[in-house]
């Protein structure tokens, strides 16, 4: 692993992120809290608390948890849709909040762009699918001419694998499976010649026998159009497939992260452990190891100090509900934010 | 041997419309047995949840049953009245929808929703019936102070536990669940499993669990039928058809997930998509997907051959029958 790609969660690396090539993208204690209720109300949703997480060039990330655990937040905020209550995020060392202008919004946009969840929703069904193609170019490649901007789109649309792109290019949202549907949103992404695809949760809404097609996509994206992906899922089986390291959200912290077949083979995080114990794997005898009755991520309204996982947590012990876990090196490139996790041997 | 408690023959399902109809349940044949855990999984568009509302006698227009016979506990449901029909919902048979989000009524506490299944099957005091309907709800997990909650009061795993509790609400001896785990996270959803399984072994009831996920009920349940384009595709007892499916379809669902153990493998999915079923394809309805597609498959349509336990839609099989000239 090179030292671009060297995780740079824990805070003590993010010090010495001069020196060390400064990754793609890179957030800095990222913080989003929802006002809930009247305005008298005093509540308040933590929905993402402190989240410091960076992704290199060429890189595949996935962002695993479950639903409330913050992960779209972390998306809505790297693409700018949500302003942080608090923290930064930092594209190729600038501070994304000090873009103001049209100009370097729409850059940066253009770098970042998304993929949404449900390709059944995300793709303007009044316009032929070319639609979207055309109008990220003309937004973002102004330079590009009509019959330039033509080639580009057929060219995108070849490389999700939408062929004859000609024919494609021509179809109405409706005359296409939910698969095809989120590759068009892949090909609109790549039109714009981004460095990072945000993707969120790209496959949930598609049936088993599809998925397998578009996580094997954003594998060949990487490959081919050189870019980074942040891979946004709950199945973490699949995170493991596409991804070169995972990021375990839950209720707004991150609480584990490293490359992904170590999290896997050596998860530290026993909501890690408790997330992997739960997927159905034919292939193995059904663990019992985990009581029916553990419940769901709690919503994290006015939280208090201490690990927000300890009411489910089958280790915790009294430090747990007096002092909030930060993030530990436990291994190379790999933290857990745990009181009871230990380090690897050395 | 156990009697069947469910028959279905030689079901069709047609959605009529005006381009002609659309027959999404095609002759579907299939067995359960008193307290038997059977899972129909298939893809969305496969005629699963059609194939569903079919033996709940749930369709509604424009969905009509257009062949064959549900058999339950010896009544012909295709042919039964509506008021015959209302007697033995809940009673004998129940389902459990996909969201409990949208089943439950967001207006009502729980505790008012079951009093109105039990209210409409004979006189129970309003006491036995609080008493019945605690009881329920203890039995899925969820503590008896949420009698009075509102659904939008319960976390999304408490809702769906509620909709099984209200289908245990008579013990009925059939719960028809279509994907009642979908909405729910990786943990909650192992959890719900367990849960179901266990009061299926204290209670005794038979499930037919319809999903479009093969590996979740692959730990639960005893078969497992496999559905492509309105047709069962492959029928077989759950641990033979993970070791060794047949049809080529079953073969390649269970390559399109990744898993998390063992070394990492290109998946390959299944190319294409699931057939229209306004314009079925001649022949076998895999056939344009299938990687052992033969000349013959894309003119000839396959029967339900048995292939040891198991039945499958597939001329591979075709000559492995007994008494067929070679």
């Amino acid at each position: 692993m090179t030292a671009e790609t060297r995780s740079l969660i824990d805070p003590q690396a993010t010090a010495t992120a001069a020196d060390a090539a400064e990754p793609l993208l890179r957030t800095v204690d990222l913080t989003r809290h929802f006002h809930l209720g009247g305005i008298l109300s005093k509540q308040t949703l933590h929905a993402v608390d402190d989240v410091s997480v960076s992704i290199a060039e060429r890189e595949i990330v996935a962002l695993v948890g479950e639903s409330g655990s913050g992960k779209s937040t972390v998306a809505r905020l790297l693409a700018m849709a949500y302003k942080p209550t608090r923290g930064e995020i930092y594209y190729r060392g600038r501070s994304v909040h000090s873009f103001h202008s049209r100009k370097d919004l729409l850059w940066y946009r253009g770098q970042v762009p998304m993929v949404f969840q449900d390709p059944y929703s995300s793709i303007n069904p009044v316009f032929r699918v070319s639609h979207g193609v055309m109008r990220n170019l003309q937004l973002h490649r102004p330079n590009l001419g009509a019959a330039q901007r033509r080639e580009e789109a057929a060219r995108v649309f070849d490389v999700v694998g939408l062929t004859p792109s000609t024919d494609m290019l021509r179809k109405f949202p409706y005359e296409m499976s939910g698969g095809q549907r989120q590759r068009v949103g892949f090909a609109q992404a790549l039109a714009v010649q981004p460095r990072l695809i945000l993707a969120d949760e790209p496959v949930s809404m598609l049936d088993v026998s599809i998925r397998a097609g578009i996580l094997n996509l954003m594998v060949d994206l990487r490959e081919r159009e050189s870019v980074s992906i942040l891979y946004i899922t709950h199945d973490i089986a699949s995170a493991r497939y596409v991804a070169d390291r995972i990021i375990v959200m839950y209720a707004g912290h991150v609480v584990e992260t490293g490359p992904a077949d170590v999290v896997l083979a050596r998860s530290k995080h026993p909501y890690t452990q408790l997330l992997l114990s739960a997927v159905p794997d034919p292939r193995e005898p059904i663990s019992v190891s985990a009581s029916p009755t553990i419940g769901e991520p709690p919503r994290v309204v006015n939280p208090t100090e201490g690990c927000r996982f300890r009411w489910r947590c089958p280790v915790a012990v009294e430090e747990c509900s007096r002092v909030t876990p930060r993030l530990r090196t436990l291994g190379p490139a790999h933290s857990a934010a745990c009181h009871v996790a230990t380090a690897d041997p050395a | 041997m156990p009697s069947p408690i469910l028959e279905v023959r030689d079901l069709c399902v047609d959605y009529v419309t005006n381009s002609g109809d659309v027959r999404a349940v095609d002759h579907v044949d299939l067995t359960v047995e008193a307290g038997e855990f059977l899972a129909i999984v298939g893809e969305s568009g496969c005629g699963k949840s059609t194939l569903l509302f079919a033996i709940a006698q749930l369709l509604s227009p424009p969905a009509e049953i257009s062949g064959g016979s549900v058999i339950f506990k010896g009544n012909d449901m295709v042919q039964l009245s509506p008021s015959e029909l209302r007697h033995m919902r809940w009673r004998d048979y129940s389902v459990v929808m996909q969201s409990a989000m949208n089943a439950l009524n967001p207006m009502k506490s729980i505790e008012a929703q079951f009093k109105d299944a039990m209210a409409a099957h004979g006189n129970m005091s309003a006491e036995a019936m609080r008493n019945r309907s605690a009881e329920v709800l203890k039995l899925v997990g969820v503590d008896a102070v949420h009698l009075r909650s509102y659904p939008h009061q319960l976390s999304g795993g408490m809702r769906q536990r509620a909709m099984i509790a209200m289908a245990l609400l008579f013990t009925p001896d059939l719960v028809i669940m279509d994907e009642p785990t979908s909405a729910l996270d990786v943990v909650a959803q192992r959890s719900l499993m367990i849960q179901i399984k266990e009061l299926q072994d204290r209670l005794g009831f038979a499930v037919i669990f319809v999903t479009h996920d093969m590996s979740l009920v692959s730990h639960y349940s005893a078969r497992l039928a496999v559905m492509y384009g309105g047709q069962i595709a492959e029928a077989a007892r759950t641990a033979s058809l993970f070791e060794k499916p047949l049809h080529p379809y079953s073969v390649g669902l269970l390559d399109a997930f990744p898993s998390i153990h063992g070394p990492r493998r290109v998946l390959t999915g299944i190319p294409g998509s699931p057939p229209d079923l306004a314009r079925p394809p001649a022949g076998c309805r895999f056939q344009p997907r299938c990687p052992q597609a033969m000349p013959e498959c894309a003119v000839r349509q396959p029967g339900l051959y048995s292939v040891g336990d198991s039945m499958v839609r597939c001329l591979l099989y075709e000559a492995a029958q007994p008494g067929r000239p070679e």
